[in-house]
């Protein structure tokens, strides 16, 4: 607080130590949206996401080069045409799942990988749904 | 209506998400300095494994048996614990979480909502986040505890048990023993058993001023709950603590004031950011010292001193300056220290601070450093990248975890790798 004389009468006056911008108020300040944010857009479902990492070149023709980091959802139903990750006899596996006749198959797609006719009586669960690839291009 | 939805063996489960061979296989969790085991598999349960058993003593039957240990990842457990309770909040309104793996939902009355539908849903939403539920439903939460846990017991592939009609809540009355119901601790329970009353169903059936005699308001409100008339009321907002204590064992017993500053340091660091966390300051620091009870060939000591702040605080720089002045006064050389602890009692929120008149601190600038220290490390994963010289690199009394698993969910460096 600082003292200040005017004429004859002593008030009080509150300082306030900041500064007010005086100019003309932005013509954009209506019109704020909030940035765009990736996250969103690779995860709408955050709490069944999750980012993992592949190693190999079995899924190489479907842009997913060895090192790359995927994201996959666990809410989501897959059907056939999907890439998976899925769990073979106790093992993660990413693959595209196809239904082939009255077998479904796990699909590379690599000319140097074959695909798994997945048996009947065998121990195998979708564990989530790929939806994005995520490369660095450096 | 009220739900209780617990999550199955919730630790276990956490590990075996990432780790699907484990599927069917014993699994433990060990507590802090893999101690003795706080959680178990069914698998590990079936091969007569206790809670609270010292891993040390049980080195081979683990062995044999190949069971899969590991030690406590909190940061994996916390960060699967907030999607499962920010998935039930999408199923219902009011929910209060109860502890890291249970929570109430408050469903209050749904005519046109079949229950049986609603719980096998919630069930299928959290399993989407890879941990397995089990849910009771009734109308009251001393109740719904029971339902669930019978759920548990006798219907584990549905995983739902919903009291709707008086002959299910005789039923699960019946199964379930004085001592195992929910609120009922080790001295009533004694003195329900010497009164003849085994399970929950004879307690029901004592007179209602009886229980209010023997057992005081406590009983009255088991009794009402009980009969089905709620009187544990709904806490939705948990209530900012009112104490916070950090305190852990070392990884190897330590003897040298430096090294036990170094700890109490890290703890005080910890402490801080709880405070700062839920907006809290602290006037009043207890900081003690114990050697191990156990080491029957050691001097034994236990010291504890509380200090009184100038002012209220949350920054870790001050805090850490009042603690060490702490420990100098309790410090005795000459014992074979095993932990070391930090109490931040008489907690005000941060803007009803009591200045001093005579005060030279610089709170503004203090309180600036701890946010940017916060924001680095948090940036950078939860990794405390930036801190005092005086919590070191020494690590001398960093916990034992030697079977950690990855923090794959809050780590990019830890994430889960998979061979294709």
């Amino acid at each position: 607080m600082i003292a200040i004389k005017l004429s004859e009468v002593s008030m009080i006056l509150p300082f306030f130590n900041t500064t007010i911008p005086a100019g003309f108020p932005s013509p954009a300040q209506d019109y704020s949206e909030e940035e765009i944010d990736l996250s969103k857009v690779l995860q709408p479902n955050p709490t069944t996401t999750f980012i993992i990492r592949v190693k190999g070149n079995s899924m190489e023709g479907a842009n997913m080069p060895d090192g790359c980091m995927i994201v996959v959802d666990r809410s989501l139903k897959a059907t056939s045409g999907n890439i998976i990750v899925g769990i073979l006899d106790g093992e993660f596996t990413v693959k595209r799942l196809v239904k082939a006749g009255r077998n479904w198959v796990l699909h590379p797609e690599s000319p140097y990988h074959k695909p798994i006719i997945i048996p009947e009586d065998a121990d195998f669960k979708v564990w989530g749904v790929v939806t994005n690839i995520v490369i660095p291009t450096k | 209506m009220i739900a209780l939805v617990d999550c199955n063996n919730f630790y276990a489960s956490c590990e075996r998400l990432f780790r699907p061979e484990l599927k069917g296989k014993a699994v433990v969790v060990l507590s802090n300095n893999d101690g003795c085991v706080i959680a178990r598999s069914d698998e590990a349960k079936e091969i007569g494994i206790k809670m609270g058993a010292p891993a040390f003593l049980m080195e081979e039957m683990l062995t044999t048996h190949g069971v899969s240990v590991f030690s406590s990842n909190y940061t994996l457990y916390g960060s699967l614990s907030d999607r499962v309770m920010a998935t039930l909040n999408t199923c219902c309104g009011t929910v209060e979480q109860y502890s890291i793996d249970e929570a109430f939902l408050f469903l209050g009355d749904m005519p046109f909502v079949n229950l049986e539908d609603y719980a096998s849903d919630i069930r299928t939403k959290v399993g989407a986040v890879g941990i397995p539920v089990t849910v009771g439903i009734a109308s009251t939460k001393t109740l719904a505890k029971m339902a669930n846990r019978f759920a548990k017991k006798t219907k584990k592939q549905e995983g739902v048990h919903i009291l709707d009609s008086s002959e299910k809540i005789d039923e699960v009355l019946r199964s379930t023993e004085v001592g195992d119901i929910w609120g009922v601790g080790k001295q009533y329970a004694t003195l329900l058993l010497a009164q003849g009353f085994h399970t929950a169903y004879d307690l029901s059936q004592a007179p209602e001023a009886w229980v209010r005699k023997e057992m005081s308001v406590v009983g009255q409100r088991l009794w009402n709950e009980l009969h089905g008339m709620p009187c544990i009321e709904m806490e939705e907002d948990t209530p900012a603590k009112k104490n916070i204590c950090v305190a852990r064992s070392f990884g190897q017993l330590l003897s040298k004031e430096g090294d036990v500053a170094e700890a109490l340091s890290n703890y005080t660091a910890i402490a801080a950011r709880k405070l700062r966390k839920q907006n809290s300051c602290t006037r009043v620091l207890q900081v003690f010292l114990q050697t191990n009870v156990f080491r029957q060939q050691d001097k034994q000591y236990y010291r504890s001193v509380t200090v009184q702040l100038p002012v209220a605080c949350n920054s870790t720089k001050e805090l850490i300056l009042y603690a060490n002045i702490g420990l100098e006064r309790i410090w005795q050389n000459g014992y074979n220290f095993k932990k070391v602890g930090i109490l931040m009692l008489d907690l005000i929120p941060s803007d009803q601070i009591q200045y001093g008149m005579f005060d030279d601190v610089d709170r503004t600038k203090n309180d600036r450093l701890s946010k940017v220290m916060d924001d680095i490390n948090k940036h950078w994963g939860g990794k405390e990248l930036v801190k005092f010289a005086i919590q070191g690199y020494g690590r001398k009394w960093k916990l034992r975890q030697e079977k950690l698993s990855p923090c794959y969910t809050t780590r990019l460096s830890e994430i889960l790798t998979i061979k294709i």
